[in-house]
């Protein structure tokens, strides 16, 4: 059985043709992958699909420009991959 | 059509929030100075203008399913294909689709059809941005009624 960072890592190389093998659980979507915001709504859409959840950018965002939040907390993956698990684990509830 | 001022729509014919679509009539003028340069003698509605008018359309029904909360900023198109030509005077019958709402982001579908035929179809990506001022979301209204688009019922 596939992990969320196995699916959220297939969705980055599709969505973004950047190869497999250069996804890492540590990797920063934005610094080390270089993925920009437009590209990310198309992964953003795709895990929302994929998971049935719907993730909160908007507030992410609020966060990180409020100084409230790093964009380490959203945006590397293997954070991300917890925020999606927390996100499916909330909406089984 | 008001081409001099980019807006395409001319009155919407059904707005299914429940459906998450929108069907529109975009009418391409007789006479505009767009069709004296494209092309000289040959008059052609542009590509582009075509995907605004499915822009437009289904713009229209992100901001409904938003609450008319922020600007839906036409952000992508994709897989884009002109099918057929639209010439002066088409009615172009503009259906718009809303395939996924997203935190501060959509994603849509949209085709035209005129006289029956397939005139073109897109994938749309809108980013949902803060109105840049009260003047702007409250001229909206009036808008929305010139095109018959049931702006009010949806505004939060």
């Amino acid at each position: 059985m596939s992990t969320t960072f196995d699916k959220v890592a297939e969705i980055i190389a599709e969505t973004c043709d950047i190869p497999r093998e250069n996804i890492k659980p540590e990797s920063h979507a934005i610094n080390d992958l270089e993925i920009d915001s437009l590209d990310f709504l198309d992964i953003a859409f795709a895990i929302d699909k994929a998971f049935g959840i719907k993730l909160p950018l908007e507030q992410w965002t609020q966060e990180v420009n409020d100084g409230k939040a790093t964009t380490d907390q959203y945006f590397v993956l293997k954070n991300l991959c917890e925020r999606i698990d927390e996100l499916i684990a909330a909406k089984g509830a | 059509m008001r081409l001099e001022y980019f807006q395409m729509v001319d009155r919407f014919v059904d707005v299914d929030i429940g459906e998450r679509v929108a069907r529109a009539i975009c009418t391409v003028p007789k006479e505009s100075t767009v069709f004296e340069g494209h092309f000289p003698g040959y008059p052609l509605m542009p590509g582009v203008l075509l995907i605004e008018c499915m822009a437009q359309t289904t713009g229209w029904l992100v901001s409904a399913l938003t609450g008319f909360t922020g600007l839906p900023a036409l952000a992508g198109v994709k897989e884009a294909k002109i099918r057929s030509a639209a010439f002066p005077g088409d009615v172009l019958e503009v259906e718009g689709r809303v395939v996924h709402e997203g935190s501060g982001y959509a994603m849509g579908e949209a085709k035209i059809a005129c006289r029956g035929a397939a005139v073109c179809d897109a994938k749309l990506t809108y980013r949902i941005i803060p109105y840049p001022s009260a003047e702007l979301r409250a001229g909206l209204w009036e808008w929305a009624e010139r095109i018959n688009f049931p702006a009010k019922e949806f505004a939060k």
